[in-house]
Order: structure tokens, then C-alpha cells, then sequence
């Protein structure tokens, strides 16, 4: 009887991985493949028939003329594709105080003079090291600096932000937020 | 029936029972009897651990705390468990005197052992504890019976006093449903010849013995799944404090300064957690519950009888003696076609003067009020009373050659048969009749000339409508049984306003309507004392045997009313239902005072590794110290508190599931939560006061 | 908190209700075997699979059986998991190349996907093979979520039927689960995630180039492999420089949906579904999200539906929705309120029209404080565990709503099937408490609740508690323990209790600084998850077998009714004393004093 249900065991199991485990994604893969060719792989973005980056996945910029992103956590350097992480430092943790004091300083010396307050996004790490958004606030933050330093109109600067902000799902859920790598992007495509 | 409480009704705290509890609660302190009680145990061994702490202190002058405030604790842990014996030995003592009181009736006395079962055979004197079952006594007026017995032969009036507390004598006599005697009663009269039909240490009066002095009580199905539930609570509790060690030795270590809790706090957090309120309540609870049930004058042959009394869903209710008063009372003469109404009620009289039934008395009443036909001496009549018998199935007057009968229709109808005469079917008519009315016709004729119909009703008993109302609120149904015919059940069950009725009852309809119910998930409740009630009664799950009962019926019952009176069942089950109140209320209370405490001891256990938890101490306690002691205090002192609460019970009032609940949890839920508050704030500010820590 | 806080949050609620409905008509159908236009479809599968595995569907199984075949087939899982990583080298669709997971990891994660609590001491992009996370990972998500709806389907047999032995079949009871309800539902789920920019693929990662390369200081190596250190013994870094990023790939879509379904929460990538390949959008979060609760609230009127009495199902699940609702606010209002150190650093946290604000620190962007502090809230209530945002980073106070739900004992929503039948445990010791003050043996749904059943919910509230208290006391007491805190102060606590409390419950998330891939934190883990998982299940089937053998009492009026306002607060108030009592002094000494420390 025991038997029985041992026997029963292991082969639901091995049947139920067969649906489960490789008939069910194979399926998927296979369909979504031909439906959503590029979603399915990444959301590749290709600038000159050359991979430059996902539009879902952040990257590391620096200096005045680009947009920042996020904060990343990731090891051993930030935006690490290969291994996703948040900082997983607590509110009252003096290392994030740090690292939030030394990114304030960071912003400061990019674009002196900019008094404002500054988003919250900006100087904190994001859950996975990859977030691809910052705030519109924060965006519009960089605005003035990233115009400066590319010689540009700041009106046209604004436009780009808002040509690149997706908006909330039915107007309701998730926040409204600027794609720093397409933003960018589009900045460098000006430039020509 | 007068109830003679006076014996048994004793005040919550008398002396003379504190006495003995307080002796016993020491003696209780010892962990074998301790053990039996896990909640109360752990306190002890809180207690023990406290005391050692204590020695430590003052041996090596380096104790985890002053020596002071570990005294100050250990003595109320000591104190806390010599509270919670205490409550248990006061409903014990209870039991106790009362088991005195019976005990003292049970004397050894000499019996006179006859060799064959008749009065007049060779006796021997025996001592009663030498009688065996199947032995044959014969006890002579001013005797005591020895032992529980049937009898065999003779009539005689016994007094009962001892047993039930009711000073009137009873008829004991040999056959039928008045045979069985009970040892340690008196023959006042007369005489019998009994037949044993128990052994030395097993008579009714021993087990009664037994039970109220709780020797026997075994713990209920119910307070068993309470005991678990609170066993668990407390390993939980035990499991929060003891964990806490380590935790808070880390936290010291990560906040870099302050120390570990000490040991005594942690016991203090300890005992005030678990749920000692009702822990230490719990069997005292139990046990005052039996004692209700003997202040109402019911033995409770288990403990399990007293709570399925709570649980009850149908009722099976005699209707004579229960709904209605025990006799039925003449409402109206009804003459036959051609008689004179006052021909039939002068004939009723004469045949019911010497009719000391109370039908016969309310025959006499009837005429006397109606027709102002005074009571005449039936000696100086010069009549002849006929009795009732078994063959006539009539009662009647025989005077200057006049032959005055009554009685059922059918035995009157055989009697002018035999006398010649006919039956006219005009009183067959008015019979139907009044038997459709539900009421009983009793036939009137002299010689063989029928004269009308005497209606007898049945008169339900005053405020018992509301009574069945109120059951029906508790979800109980009630069902009246009865001998009657449908016509007259029908008519009498919607005047007393049971849900339903069983008419035309044998033993047999009995057993299969218990059956019926229980099939359908039900618990039965019912009342008996003949013979023929045994085996409903054994089928039944609350089976109430009357004292004046037979043997078999009392064997076949779990509870035996002392007061014989049927109408008992329904307090029988509200004190079923209050034990049950009793225990859920004083868990519930229990739980919820643990929030306060928490807000006394949790502060004061780690203000020096986190002073800002200082904020958690929103009672404003004076100290660290004085908060742990007060929390302490306050568990202890609450079980004293509500021990007559324990004793006497949560109010019963007879309301819906729902409407019960919300009151009780208002009470003690939300009252749980705010008391300790107020409690131990008092406590504190007192503990201060007194600069006691 | 904004106004679109609140707005976000009430809607999330608003749309849980409504599927609720029909879900959990339409799963009590499947259980009780009714006919649909799904059965017709898939019934010659469901028969075929019958055959294949020798299962006599009819066959009904008394308690000991049901339980026994849990287990086994439980058993098998954790082998085949455990296996399918050790020897992930050798098996076919490795394209990163991924080596044999550790042994001791593969324990862990056996047992922590066969046990539905997926918790997670590997990085998904960094360890595991697509075959690995296929037909290992997987499979359990269907198999185990399959099994905790199996347990709680007996149980309700065991109200429904008696005076029997028998409570059901699993084997029918499994299948039916994954066959008819998971598996549909995983489709179409699939396909909308892939739609929003999830990862669905065979291909190996891909490589982009950088727009601008990161330079990075990493710690300098001899030839041996080993760190360089200076004169003074501290380690020499020399600097690096990366000029592309990998775009990790796999068959995660698939694998997402199900993990969100089934109350799993094992990501496919490191940062679950704060990872935005694992959720890309809005639309995605509120998917994904949604799914978390989606079957656990069904359930309750699954159980309402088969019991007979739709009111007992709305009961619970509003007792349910009354301790959430609360506490997601609560943790949204702590999130929103932001990190009172940043007041002073000319930090702006205010919501307005063009940011979220509030504490940011371990959240994305796209899902804000709104989005973040429900899915934190829902995935502990539910005992599903992914995150969407990095809950230790949270406040105190938000970061102790997630704790707290997990500890009331994954009983508001909890696991599929499992915390609906936990939730069942504690209406049986609310009913007993409360039919006491009523004057009642108490009773539930027609069964009379006595001795042994009363042993064994006692049994379940003492385990979970006993494992997540005495394993943190290991924890911080041992090196091997503090040595994976990687916050100081009360935090640190927390990140212990955290984990301890997720294992017990069979949640699954984590304050994620705690270094947990550890030889004991695997260790301790595992067992833990095996013990919260098991011993709970059990008892609740042998409940299920003495409730099926009872007879049937009819409600009258003194019976307490147990659907009505007044139950449902009595129930709550016993999970809430129960819950938060036993926890309440570790939480002062975590939580409670971070967040009266500034």
C-alpha cells in the first residue's frame, strides 16, 4: 500500500514536471517569442545595429552633461547586470547617511548653484541596482545642469524629459517616470 | 414542596471553611499535587528559582538585583500560587462540609438479617457494613435502614431529611415507583422488609459523598480542551520570556551599553503572562459548579453530566408535575340532557367528600363555590365511601340505598352496563368534547342513570409560558410528554407554549423520540423516576432521576434532584450553562490583561539597553521596580478578587448566542484590557508610597 | 500620505474583491468535481495523468493517508530540486555555464520551494541554470502551491461530510489544483508579463555596450588568486573598468507567474520583482501584485461555497481584509512619512504631481511608495514573499507591518491553502473561547470542536511560535548567527527576526542584508521550513479526520452564529492578541526601539 503510494508519488511528480516544468515554459517561450520578439529578449535597444543597452535596465552615468540615475548597490560596481541588489541598509544605518551625504555632494559639485531641494530618488539606492527611472522631480532637477553643460535650450531639455516620462497604469497605479538611458540617449542624439 | 436551602446554602466565606482552605493551600504547595495544575506550576517553580535568586543575593552580595525587590517578588509568587490553592480549597471545602453532613448519616448500625424474605422469618442482627447485596433486612419504625435497598414488603413512612434535606416523610412501599429506600433514612412507621441492593462503600450515599467532596471528580471533556489551550499558552509564554535572554543579551551588545534582563524580571514577565487568573480559578470553577448544582438540591453523578447540562438543545418535560400543577382541578359540571345542574353537582359532592384526592378536594371546592353547597360530614351522613380500585376503576358514596359513582367515561359506561341502564350518546358527545378541549371528563352516574360529566382540567403551572419563552432563546426546544390523548396534549401544550409534544408516551415512544434526536445531533435532556423511565433515562445525555424515585431510575440517571421536583431541569441547565460562562469569561479576562502588563514590565526590562522604550511606559510607573512589583501584585491579587466571582458564577440570563457573547466580551474582553491598567497603577503609586521599591 | 496613496491602495482592495467572487465559485467547482467548459477541455489530461501514475481517482484516503501522500510526494520534490541543482552542470540548458550549487544551498532551496516558502539565499542570475529553474524551481511553485489547496480542501471535506473516515484524495485534489486553476491562470499571466517587457528566452545573456563605461576599485590579486594586502594587512584595490552590462535572459515570464500566483515568491532574478525584467511596468506591478492575494482571497469563499454557507467564507475573508487594510496604510503612512535623517540634509521627500517622495531607499521608481508599501504589506500577509522594494531598508515602523504579518502566523491570507487553513485553526480557538462564554460546547460550521481538536490547533499556534523564537535566539547567540547582521543596533535584531519569522511561516522574504547563504543560516533555514511547513499540516489533516468522523449539529438559537460583525471582531482580536502578545517583547527590542530611537 506504502509502495503503492510511493510509487505514486514519484511519478506525479515526474508527470507533473514534465507539464510544469518543461511543456508549460517551452510553450510560452515559443509563443511569446513569435509575439513579443523584442519584450521577450530583454527589450534590447540597438543604435546602430549594435545592442546599447535594455530600455528596462538602468545604467551607471556621470558628469554634468548627462541625467543620473538612481543610486545602484551593486557589486562590485553599480548597475551590474549580472547581479541584481539593493543596499539593504537601514533607515538609521550611518553607511546609507554616508552614502547619501556623499551623493549630495556629488550633485552639488556637478551643477553648483543649484539650490533647490533635492528628490529623494536622486541620493537613494534603488531595490534592484538596475531601476531605469528616476522622478520627473528629479529629472527636472537636472534639467538647468544637463542644459548648461551641453549648450543646450533648457525648453528643449524639458521636452526630451517629457517625451520620455511614462505615465501611471489607468491613470492610477505607479508613479510617473523619466527612462534615464533613453533620455540620455536622446540628448546624445542631438548632439549630431 | 417547600425546598429546605437552609442546609445546604452556605455563605461564599464562611469561617469555618476559610479556615480549612487556607491550611490546605499550603498544603497544596506540594509539586506532586502542583504539577496537576501546569499553569500554577510554573508559577511555583518561578517561585522556587525567585527564592533561590534571593539567597544568592544576600550570600554573595552580588545578586542580579537588590535583595529587596527579588524578596518583594518571590514573596508574591509564593503568594500568587497560595491564591490560586486557596480559591481551589474553598470550593473543595464546600464539597467537604457538605460530605460531613452526609457522612455523619452514615453510621454503622445493626440491622436485623432476615434469613428468607418474609417479615416473620429468623432475623439476626448484623452490623450494616456486614450486609451484602441480596441480603434481606426487615427495619421497624424508629429504625435506620442500613443499606440502599428495595422493598420487599410493608408500608411505612421514611423520613429522607438526611439525604435531601426535606423534613416532611415520605410513603415508601413494596412494588410500583415508591419502593426504593436509601440507607441511612428512618423508617418513622410501620415497618419493611428490604432487600440490599448495594454493597458496603458503594450505596447511593457513598458516591453522593464522593462527588461533592470531589475525591471522584474527574476533569470534563471541556475543561480538558481549556486545560490544552491554556497549557499552550503558556509553553508560548514560556518560550517569549525565556528567549528573551538572549535576545536582549544581543541587543546589549548592539547598542553597545545597558544590561541584560535579570532572571527575576524575566519570572515576574513570566507569571504575569501566562494565564494564571484562570489557571488558578479553573478548578475551583469545576468544582463550585458541582457545588450550585448540590445548593440546588442535585447530585451530579459526574462532572460531564453538569456540562452537558449547558449543552442541552432539547428538553423532554412531563407535563404533569412539570408544566401543569400535578393535579387537575374540576372547572364545570356539565349535566346529561334532562338533569338538573344542581342534582349533578350535589351527586359530584357527596361522591367526592371523602375523595381525598386533589381532584376529589376540587370537585368538593367547585360545588362549595358554583352551587353554595357547604361540606357535609360524610359520617354524619351515614355514607359509605367507595374507593378507587384497580378493577371499578370508580370512586363513589353509597348512602340510604343511593349508589353515587365516577369515572372515566368507559369504566362508568361498563358500570350501567352491568347496572342495565344505557349510555346516552349525548354524554358521549360532551365527553369528546371536553376531551378535545384538553381536559379530562369524568362521568357522574347513580345507579344506572347517567348524570353528566364533572370537566377536569389540567391547570399549567403560573410563569412557566414565560419559562419555555426563555428557553427557546437559549436555542433549547422543549417537548412535553404525556400519557394523554393527541386532542388533549395538543390543547395543553399550546397553552403552556412548549415548541412541541408527544402524546399517548410509552417507555417505548420515549426512547425512540431521545433516539431521534440525538440521531440529528442533539443533546436530550429529561427527567424520571419510575421503573419504565430507565432506559430513556440511560439514553438521554442529561437524565435527571427523582430522589422518591426507583432504583433504577436513580442507577439509570447521571444527576438525582433530591427535591423530586421536575421543574428543576431548567436550572440544572442554566447552571451548566453558567459553569461553561464562568470558565470562557475568566480565560478571555485572563488574556486581555496581558496587554497592561506588558506595558508595565516590557519598559522597565529594557530601559537601560533602549531608554527610548521609556516612551512604552505610558502608565507613568514610578521605577523600573516598582513597575515589575506592581504587575505582580496586581496578578496576584486578582485572583483573590475574582475567586466569588468563581464561586458564584457569571449571571446567567437567558439570551441569545449572539447578544451573550457581545456582553460578556464587552465585559470581560474590553474590561480585561482596561482594569490592569488602572490596577496596577494604583498598585504603584501605593508600592511608592510605601517606598517599597 | 497622497492623495494618490490612498486612492492606489483602496483600488488594489476594490479590484481583489470583485475577482474574488468568481475565482472562488469557480475553484469550489473544481474541487467538488462540477462540470465547466475548462473540465471538458482538460479532463481527458487529467485522466490520462490518472493513468500514467497508477492513481485510482475514486480511491478516497482517510486523514493518515492524506497525510502521508503530502509528504511523500513533498519528499520527492525536495529530492528532485535538490538534485537538479547538484548536478546542474551536467544537465542541458545551462548557457551561463552555472557550476553545481553548494550542497548546503541546495538544501536550503529545496526544501524552501517544496515547502512553498521560497526563500531565497541565491541570486537566480548568478547561480542557477534555466533547466534548474524549469523543472526544478518551477514545478514546486505549481506542486507545492497545489498541495497547501489540497490540505485545506480535506479540511473543508472534514466540515462538509460525517460520521466517515475519509477526507478526499490528494492525488485528485493536486492535480485538480495545478490542472485547473494554476496552470490557466499561469498562462495567461505569462503572457501579459511578457507583454510588459518580462524575460522570456533560451538565450544566453546578452551584452550591451555601455554608454558610459563605470570605473570601480576591486580588491587586487597575486597570482594565486588570493587578495594583495598592504604593509599595515589591509587589502590593496586596484582599479577596474567595465565597459558593457549584461542583460540576464531566461524563461522567467513563465516562471513569474506562477511564483506570484502560488505564493511562492522565489524570483527568478537576485532582486525579485524589484528587478526590472521581472517587472518592468505599472501594469505589471498591479498584475503582479494583484496575484499575490488573488487566490488566497478567493479561497475563503471557495471554503464558504463548499461548506454550504457562503456568509462563512465572507466572514473570513472580511476578518482578513480588516487586519490588512489597517496595516497597508499604516506601512504606506510610515513609508510616505520618509527617513527623518534626510529632514535636515536639504532632501525633499514631499509628495507632489511630479515625485512620490517618502523613503525611496531600496524602492523603483516606477512602483513609488503607494505601489511599494502594498506589495510589502500583501506579500507578508500572503505568505508569498517576493518584494518589489527592499524591505530592510524600510522604516521602523513600515518595516514592522511585514514582520508582524508574517508573525500573526501567515494566517491573514497566508499561503495558498495553508493560511486559509491556519486561519481556520484560529477560528476553531476563537469558536472554542467564545462558545465557552455563551455556555456552549463550542461548536464550528455543525462540528462540535472538543479535546483532540483543541490539542491539535494548540499544537499549531505552539510550533510556529517555538520555531521562530528559538531558532533567533540560536541566531543571536551564536557567531555563525551574527555574523550575517549586516545593520547595527535594534536593526540588526530585526534582520534576525525577520528571517526566522519568514522560515516559520513559510513566507519567504527577508530583510536582505542578513547574509543568509551561509552554511548555517541554510542549515537552521531548512529545517525550519520543513518543521512550519509539515507539522502544521499534519495536524490540520488529523483535525480534518476527527471533524469528518463527528456527527452533524444543527444550528439553533443558542448556537453562536460565526459569520456575523461581532465573530468576525472576536476572531481578530484572538489573532491579534495571540500574534502580536507572543511577539510583542522581540519587537520592543527590534522595531519598536529603532523607531523610538532617532
Amino acid at each position: 500500500m506504502s509502495i503503492k503510494m510511493i510509487k505514486n508519488a514519484v511519478m506525479s511528480l515526474v508527470v507533473l514536471s514534465v507539464l510544469t516544468g518543461i511543456i508549460y515554459p517551452l510553450a510560452i517561450t515559443w509563443i511569446s517569442q513569435a509575439v513579443f520578439p523584442v519584450r521577450a529578449n530583454g527589450s534590447i535597444i540597438m543604435k546602430e545595429g549594435k545592442p546599447v543597452g535594455s530600455a528596462l535596465v538602468g545604467q551607471q552615468f556621470g558628469g554634468p552633461g548627462y541625467f543620473w540615475g538612481r543610486l545602484s548597490a551593486t557589486a562590485p560596481y553599480p548597475y551590474n547586470g549580472g547581479l541584481s541588489s539593493g543596499s539593504n541598509l537601514g533607515p538609521n544605518n550611518p553607511a546609507l547617511l554616508r552614502e547619501v551625504r556623499s551623493r549630495i555632494d556629488a550633485l552639488q559639485a556637478a551643477g553648483p548653484g543649484n539650490h533647490y531641494p533635492i528628490p529623494v530618488d536622486l541620493v537613494t539606492s534603488s531595490g534592484s541596482g538596475l531601476d531605469p527611472y528616476i522622478t520627473p522631480a528629479a529629472a527636472l532637477y537636472q534639467a538647468g545642469r544637463v542644459a548648461r553643460a551641453r549648450g543646450l535650450d533648457k525648453a528643449k531639455v524639458l521636452a526630451l524629459i517629457s517625451a520620455n516620462t511614462a505615465g501611471r497604469f489607468m491613470g492610477i497605479f505607479g508613479e510617473p517616470a523619466v527612462n534615464v538611458l533613453k533620455l540620455n540617449l536622446a540628448l546624445d542624439e542631438m548632439k549630431k | 414542596m417547600s425546598k429546605k436551602k437552609e442546609k445546604s446554602k452556605r455563605s461564599l466565606f464562611e469561617p469555618r471553611i476559610m479556615r480549612r482552605a487556607m491550611w490546605d493551600s499550603v498544603k497544596k504547595l506540594n509539586p506532586v499535587h502542583q504539577i496537576k495544575n501546569p499553569v500554577m506550576f510554573v508559577v511555583e517553580v518561578g517561585s522556587v528559582l525567585t527564592t533561590a535568586l534571593f539567597f544568592h543575593a544576600v550570600i554573595t552580595g552580588r545578586g542580579e538585583a537588590s535583595p529587596g525587590f527579588i524578596l518583594q517578588i518571590s514573596i508574591w509568587l509564593w503568594v500568587t500560587v497560595l491564591f490560586a490553592n486557596f480559591a481551589e480549597s474553598m470550593a473543595e471545602g464546600r464539597g467537604k462540609a457538605q460530605a460531613d453532613a452526609l457522612r455523619k448519616t452514615r453510621q454503622d448500625v445493626m440491622a436485623k438479617r432476615l434469613a428468607k424474605p418474609q417479615r416473620d422469618s429468623g432475623a439476626e442482627m448484623v452490623s450494616s457494613s456486614q450486609l451484602k447485596k441480596g441480603d434481606v433486612v426487615l427495619v421497624e419504625a424508629g429504625g435506620l435502614i442500613p443499606m440502599d435497598g428495595e422493598v420487599i414488603e410493608g408500608v411505612a413512612s421514611v423520613n429522607e431529611s438526611a439525604i435531601t434535606g426535606e423534613s416532611a416523610p415520605v410513603i415508601r412501599e413494596s412494588g410500583g415507583d415508591r419502593s426504593a429506600v436509601t440507607g441511612g433514612t428512618m423508617v418513622l412507621s410501620d415497618w419493611l422488609v428490604i432487600r440490599v441492593t448495594s454493597n458496603p462503600g458503594e450505596t447511593f450515599l457513598d458516591r453522593m459523598i464522593s462527588m461533592v467532596e470531589g475525591a471522584k471528580r474527574q476533569k470534563t471533556p471541556n475543561e480538558i480542551a481549556l486545560d490544552i489551550l491554556l497549557a499552550g499558552l503558556t509553553i508560548v509564554f514560556l518560550l517569549v520570556t525565556a528567549t528573551l535572554l538572549p535576545f536582549s543579551i544581543f541587543s546589549v551588545k548592539a547598542a553597545g551599553h545597558g544590561s541584560p534582563v535579570t532572571m527575576t524580571v524575566l519570572v515576574s514577565l513570566l507569571v504575569c503572562l501566562i494565564p494564571t487568573t484562570i489557571g488558578g480559578l479553573l478548578s475551583a470553577i469545576g468544582i463550585a459548579g458541582m457545588d450550585r448544582m448540590i445548593q440546588a438540591n442535585v447530585i451530579a453523578m459526574s462532572g460531564r453530566a453538569v456540562e452537558a447540562a449547558g449543552d442541552v438543545d432539547v428538553l423532554l418535560l412531563d407535563k404533569t408535575g412539570t408544566i401543569t400543577l400535578g393535579d387537575r382541578q374540576a372547572t364545570m359540571f356539565i349535566p346529561a340532557p334532562g338533569v338538573d345542574d344542581h342534582v349533578l353537582a350535589d351527586a359530584a359532592q357527596l361522591s367526592s367528600l371523602a375523595d381525598e384526592t386533589p381532584e376529589g378536594r376540587s370537585i368538593v371546592v367547585l360545588a362549595k363555590e358554583k352551587y353554595a353547597l357547604r361540606e357535609r360530614d360524610i359520617h354524619a351522613l351515614g355514607a359509605h365511601f367507595v374507593e378507587f380500585s384497580a378493577q371499578t376503576r370508580m370512586s363513589g358514596v353509597n348512602m340510604d340505598g343511593r349508589e353515587i359513582r365516577k369515572g372515566a367515561a368507559d369504566a362508568v359506561e361498563t358500570y350501567i352496563q352491568k347496572e342495565g341502564g344505557t349510555f346516552p350518546a349525548e354524554v358521549r358527545r360532551i365527553v369528546d368534547d371536553v376531551a378535545r378541549q384538553g381536559a379530562t371528563p369524568l362521568v357522574v352516574a347513580e345507579g344506572k342513570r347517567v348524570l353528566g360529566v364533572i370537566r377536569l382540567n389540567d391547570i399549567v403551572k403560573g410563569g412557566i409560558k414565560e419559562r419555555f419563552a426563555e428557553m427557546r432563546q437559549m436555542g433549547i426546544k422543549t417537548i412535553m410528554i404525556t400519557g394523554d390523548n393527541p386532542l388533549t396534549a395538543a390543547a395543553v401544550a399550546a397553552e403552556a407554549g412548549v415548541d412541541d409534544f408527544l402524546a399517548q408516551a410509552t417507555p417505548e415512544t420515549k426512547l425512540k423520540l431521545i433516539r431521534e434526536h440525538q440521531a440529528g445531533g442533539r443533546l436530550v435532556a429529561m427527567t424520571g423516576d419510575g421503573t419504565n423511565d430507565a432506559p430513556a433515562l440511560a439514553q438521554a445525555d442529561v437524565a435527571v432521576a427523582m430522589n422518591t424515585g426507583t432504583q433504577a431510575a436513580k442507577e439509570a440517571g447521571n444527576l438525582v434532584d433530591l427535591d423530586s421536583n421536575p421543574t428543576k431541569l431548567i436550572e440544572i441547565v442554566e447552571i451548566g450553562k453558567q459553569l461553561l460562562m464562568t470558565r470562557g469569561t475568566l480565560t478571555t479576562f485572563s488574556i486581555s490583561n496581558d496587554v497592561a502588563k506588558y506595558f508595565a514590565i516590557l519598559p522597565a526590562a529594557f530601559i537601560s539597553i533602549y531608554p527610548a522604550l521609556g516612551a512604552l511606559n505610558i502608565m507613568h510607573l514610578a521605577t523600573p521596580e516598582s513597575a515589575v512589583l506592581s504587575a505582580v501584585i496586581f496578578n496576584a491579587l486578582i485572583i483573590i478578587f475574582l475567586i466569588p466571582l468563581a464561586l458564584r458564577g457569571v449571571k446567567y440570563k437567558p439570551l441569545g448566542a449572539q447578544i451573550v457573547l457581545r456582553n460578556n466580551a464587552l465585559i470581560y474582553g474590553v474590561g480585561g484590557l482596561i482594569v490592569p491598567f488602572i490596577g496596577i497603577k494604583l498598585i504603584d503609586m501605593l508600592v511608592t508610597a510605601m517606598h517599597l521599591a | 500620505m497622497s492623495g494618490n496613496d490612498v486612492l492606489q491602495i483602496a483600488a488594489y482592495f476594490a479590484v481583489l474583491v470583485l475577482l474574488a467572487k468568481p475565482l472562488g465559485m469557480f475553484m469550489a467547482g473544481v474541487y467538488e468535481g462540477r462540470p465547466s467548459i475548462l473540465a471538458r477541455a482538460l479532463g481527458p489530461v487529467e485522466r490520462l495523468f490518472y493513468r500514467l501514475c497508477g492513481i485510482q481517482p475514486e480511491e478516497e484516503m482517510s486523514s493518515k493517508q492524506y497525510a502521508l501522500a503530502v509528504l511523500l510526494f513533498s519528499a520527492a520534490g525536495v529530492f528532485a530540486v535538490y538534485l537538479l541543482q547538484r548536478f546542474q552542470g551536467s544537465l542541458p540548458l545551462d548557457p551561463q555555464k552555472f557550476p553545481a550549487v553548494a550542497p548546503d544551498l541546495s538544501f536550503n532551496t529545496a526544501i524552501s520551494f517544496a515547502t512553498n516558502t521560497n526563500w531565497q539565499n541565491y541570486g537566480g542570475e548568478s547561480t542557477l541554470s534555466y533547466f534548474t529553474q524549469m523543472a526544478g524551481l518551477t514545478v514546486q511553485n505549481f506542486v507545492s502551491a497545489a498541495a497547501g489547496m489540497a490540505v485545506l480542501v480535506a479540511l473543508i471535506r472534514g466540515f462538509k461530510r460525517h460520521s466517515v473516515n475519509t477526507i478526499g484524495n490528494f492525488w485528485v485534489d493536486m492535480t485538480r489544483g495545478v490542472l485547473y486553476i494554476l496552470l490557466p491562470l499561469s498562462v495567461l499571466y505569462s503572457f501579459l508579463l511578457v507583454s510588459q517587457g518580462v524575460v522570456q528566452s533560451f538565450d544566453k545573456y546578452k551584452t550591451v555596450a555601455l554608454t558610459q563605461a563605470v570605473t570601480y576599485e576591486t580588491p587586487k590579486l597575486d597570482a594565486h588568486g588570493n587578495p594583495v594586502m598592504d604593509s599595515k594587512g589591509n587589502p590593496v584595490t586596484e582599479e577596474a573598468r567595465a565597459g558593457g552590462q549584461q542583460i540576464p535572459l531566461g524563461p522567467a515570464a513563465s516562471q513569474i507567474a506562477i511564483k506570484q500566483l502560488g505564493t511562492n515568491g522565489g524570483g527568478f532574478f537576485n532582486a525579485n520583482s524589484a528587478h526590472p525584467l521581472e517587472n518592468p511596468t505599472p501594469f505589471s506591478n498591479f498584475l503582479e501584485c494583484l496575484a499575490i492575494l488573488l487566490i488566497p482571497a478567493a479561497l475563503c469563499l471557495t471554503f464558504g461555497e463548499m461548506v454550504g454557507d457562503r456568509r462563512q467564507g465572507w466572514a473570513l475573508l472580511i476578518a482578513m481584509m480588516l487586519v490588512l487594510a489597517p496595516l497597508t496604510f499604516l506601512c504606506a503612512s510610515a513609508e510616505q512619512a520618509g527617513n527623518p535623517h534626510f529632514a535636515s540634509m536639504g532632501i525633499d521627500q514631499a509628495a507632489s504631481a511630479l515625485q512620490p517622495g517618502g523613503n525611496m531607499e531600496g524602492k523603483e521608481v516606477r512602483n513609488g511608495i503607494a505601489g511599494s508599501a502594498v506589495w510589502a504589506a500583501w506579500t507578508t500577509a500572503a505568505s508569498n514573499g517576493s518584494v518589489n522594494s527592499m524591505h530592510d531598508s524600510y522604516t521602523a515602523l513600515g518595516g514592522m507591518v511585514p514582520m508582524l504579518l508574517m508573525q500573526f502566523g501567515e494566517v491573514i491570507f497566508g499561503g495558498v491553502g495553508s493560511g486559509l487553513y491556519g486561519m481556520i485553526i484560529f477560528a476553531i480557538i476563537t469558536v472554542f473561547v467564545a462558545g465557552l462564554m455563551v455556555g456552549r460546547t463550542p461548536e464550528y460550521l455543525g462540528k462540535k470542536i472538543e479535546i483532540f481538536e483543541m490539542k491539535m490547533a494548540a499544537f499549531v499556534v505552539l510550533i510556529v511560535n517555538a520555531l521562530i523564537k528559538i531558532g533567533t535566539a540560536i541566531a543571536v547567540s551564536t557567531k555563525a548567527g551574527t555574523a550575517g547582521i549586516s545593520n547595527p543596533g535594534p536593526h540588526g535584531f530585526s534582520e534576525v527576526l525577520y528571517a526566522f519569522s519568514s522560515f516559520a511561516d513559510n513566507n519567504g522574504s527577508a530583510f536582505a542584508g542578513l547574509n543568509g547563504n551561509t552554511v548555517f543560516y541554510n542549515t537552521i533555514g531548512g529545517i525550519l521550513m520543513f518543521f512550519g511547513r509539515f507539522w502544521v499540516i499534519i495536524p490540520v489533516l488529523a483535525i480534518a479526520g476527527s471533524l469528518a468522523k463527528k456527527k452533524h449539529v444543527p444550528a439553533g438559537l443558542g448556537t453562536l452564529p460565526t459569520h456575523t460583525p461581532l465573530f468576525v471582531v472576536f476572531l481578530i482580536g484572538v489573532i491579534v492578541i495571540v500574534g502580536a502578545l507572543a511577539f510583542m517583547p522581540s519587537l520592543a527590542l527590534g522595531p519598536i526601539a529603532e523607531m523610538l530611537t532617532h
